[in-house]
């Protein structure tokens, strides 16, 4: 990385600003927040059971505004117990970052898609040609809750020539001097991170994820998505009195977990989108 | 070439980084400013080098080992005494450096990961030593064979959790130390046990440790003549902080350094570069960059990634590495034991296994051993071994 490359927006060497022109995602979550409506993106583990491309499209069907597919990792650090015994269960019956992706491209979900994966998965593949087979299976976005800023220029670079919005997250931790920074490389949406802590379902909604929600909007036009730590109808409603939308991951992954299959499934996320429309 | 400190983005080489959740990114960038300036302040260095000495053992003592050199052929032995450390490791000497840092910098909960138990039952003494709170995470696997360090840390005052995901070893337990540290970062400090993980573990972990390699660098000196070393200096490698703690002091002369890994966790030997854990380094992964499963006799080495810094020596060959397999380990571990009247750790049994292995072709050469732990810990499990 050299010195020329420093990009006063993002403040890292090496890490460009995000391109201007907004992507399928971004552009479809923009939208529908212009027409008033709160954004939903459910998570779903990619290889889970048999039938997770049908939930993927029923989950679709059901209101979201996107989908988060997780492309399941060894040792996924970012993950509470749901989303990795969820991992581990589709890593044993044999899912691949290829598997994932294969089943996808037939998916016709009607929805742009994200991926959710740790960076090893990229790095191991190779930047140019994860980003490709991103792009080969209608992936609009990826999120990589491992790799922050500071190492993000590599696959950013690759990412955005392939036309893929890569999401960062943004965290409760983060000094005001860093938010503007995180967001100037974000696309797709930028995932305020709820909590402190991994993925998992909480009593209540934690006072940090609406203040980290209003930290981010302050600084920033992107949709702002809460994620991590939402976990029923009522805490999206909370959440979405200051973020333009929430991420649902385990409160989903459990139900699938539990054998309630892609109608269960989607009857969970018409009452979060329900309940969010009457809001 | 002596051992320097990182590019500002926490690199030896190619290796290194900080790979983590967002979450962790001002905690990592205050610990690096913390321990810069703390290791360049003189008060600092003064009190941890008084703890070390007063409370540690400090220094360790270097043992010629002449009937041993004898049965391997007439290899001249120096073994480096971190087994008489307290707390029977060389873990004691980064964990009271990390935990003075943390007191430092106001932080009162400790969280580690162990894996033979070794760097969680050093953790635990530090914190009942400075009046901190203690959460160690251990893989279910480790916890049923080294049920004695379990029954240790709990009688020192920590609490230790078992890692029950994934292989349920040391791997599976830095996943759950790290997640713990996410949720607590406020009032925690991470206290990783090697040479690993993100910008600035590595490098902070191997200052900590460098206090062996400049100890037995004057040792050698005192024993073998001025401006002498030895001809190699050894040492086991799982994550690598035992033997970045003694390559340091010989980085920079003409010994060869050889670090020794299990065949069964071998991320040098058999790994291809991959992020985890907070760094890139040489890991062991399968053709989609899922992390595999290391399989070792020693709790303490059975991890299948290694410290970048060890990726970065052997990318240039300045250090080489070798593999030995769990019989050549035990082995070692009776040789030892025989010869010296010293029971080894399993852990440093492999380089002492290697040495063996490879006796002919050091015959007659100096080799300096980094003895990194006693092996009372291990002696139930090689009781059932052994019958």
């Amino acid at each position: 990385m050299t010195a020329a490359l420093t990009d006063s927006a993002t403040g890292v060497a090496g890490v460009a600003p995000a391109p201007s022109e907004p992507g399928v995602l971004e552009t479809a979550l923009r939208a529908a927040r212009a027409d008033g409506r709160k954004l939903l993106i459910p998570y779903v583990t990619g290889g889970l059971g048999t039938d997770w491309v049908e939930t993927v499209r029923a989950v679709a069907e059901a209101g979201a505004d996107a989908i988060e597919i997780g492309i399941p990792f060894s040792d996924p650090v970012m993950d509470g117990p749901v989303i990795q015994e969820a991992s581990e269960k589709a890593l044993r019956a044999g899912a691949t970052p290829q598997s994932v992706l294969d089943q996808l491209r037939n998916s016709d979900a009607g929805v742009p898609l994200a991926v959710m994966t740790y960076y090893n998965i990229a790095f191991h593949m190779g930047h140019e040609r994860f980003a490709a087979a991103l792009g080969d299976a209608g992936v609009a976005a990826a999120i990589l809750p491992d790799l922050p800023l500071e190492e993000s220029g590599e696959w950013a670079v690759a990412a955005d020539a392939a036309g893929i919005e890569t999401v960062m997250l943004a965290a409760p931790t983060a000094p005001d001097e860093r938010l503007p920074r995180v967001c100037a490389r974000a696309r797709g949406f930028v995932y305020a991170v709820g909590l402190l802590g991994v993925t998992g379902e909480r009593d209540a909604l934690a006072s940090s994820a609406t203040i980290i929600a209003r930290r981010i909007k302050d600084v920033t036009d992107k949709p702002v998505l809460i994620g991590v730590g939402i976990s029923n109808a009522a805490q999206a409603v909370e959440a979405c009195q200051v973020a333009d939308g929430v991420v649902i991951g385990s409160s989903v992954v459990r139900r699938m977990l539990a054998g309630e299959g892609p109608l269960g499934v989607a009857a969970y996320v018409a009452e979060v989108r329900a309940a969010l429309d009457a809001s | 070439m002596a051992l320097v400190e990182p590019t500002p983005d926490g690199r030896f080489g190619e290796f290194g980084g900080r790979y983590v959740p967002e979450t962790l990114v001002p905690a990592c960038q205050e610990l690096e400013e913390a321990f810069r300036e703390a290791w360049a302040d003189d008060g600092f260095r003064t009190e941890l080098h008084v703890l070390l000495r007063d409370y540690g053992g400090r220094p360790s003592p270097l043992t010629e080992c002449h009937r041993l050199g004898e049965e391997l052929g007439g290899v001249r032995m120096l073994l480096k005494r971190e087994d008489l450390n307290h707390t029977g490791s060389h873990k004691i000497n980064n964990v009271l450096g990390q935990a003075l840092l943390a007191k430092r910098m106001g932080k009162t909960r400790l969280v580690a990961e162990t894996g033979a138990g070794q760097h969680g039952v050093a953790t635990a003494t530090a914190a009942a030593l400075f009046g901190m709170s203690c959460m160690v995470y251990m893989g279910e696997v480790d916890m049923t064979r080294q049920e004695l360090n379990v029954f240790r840390m709990r009688l020192l005052g920590a609490e230790v959790t078992p890692a029950v995901s994934g292989s349920r070893t040391l791997k599976d337990a830095v996943n759950e130390a790290m997640r713990d540290w996410v949720a607590t970062v406020g009032d925690t400090a991470y206290c990783l046990g090697s040479v690993m993980g993100p910008h600035p573990y590595p490098w902070m972990v191997r200052e900590f440790h460098r206090v062996i390699g400049d100890e037995a660098r004057a040792q050698c000196e005192a024993l073998l003549g001025a401006g002498e070393v030895p001809d190699v200096v050894t040492a086991c490698v799982g994550g690598g902080s035992n033997a970045m703690g003694i390559f340091s002091g010989f980085a920079d002369s003409s010994a060869e350094l050889v670090g020794v890994e299990p065949a069964g966790g071998a991320a040098v030997g058999r790994g291809v570069p991959g992020v985890v854990h907070g760094m890139k380094s040489y890991l062991m992964q399968d053709e989609w960059g899922q992390v595999q499963e290391a399989q070792s006799i020693s709790a303490g080495l059975d991890y299948p990634g290694v410290g970048p810094e060890h990726s970065f020596l052997a990318s240039i060959g300045r250090a080489r590495y070798e593999q030995v397999s769990d019989a050549e380990v035990i082995e070692a571990f009776q040789l030892l034991s025989r010869t010296e009247g010293i029971i080894p750790a399993l852990e440093p049994a492999h380089a002492l296994a290697w040495v063996s292995r490879d006796r002919e072709a050091l015959a007659g050469r100096t080799v300096l051993l980094n003895l990194s732990g006693r092996g009372d810990k291990d002696v139930a499990q090689m009781m059932e071994i052994l019958g």
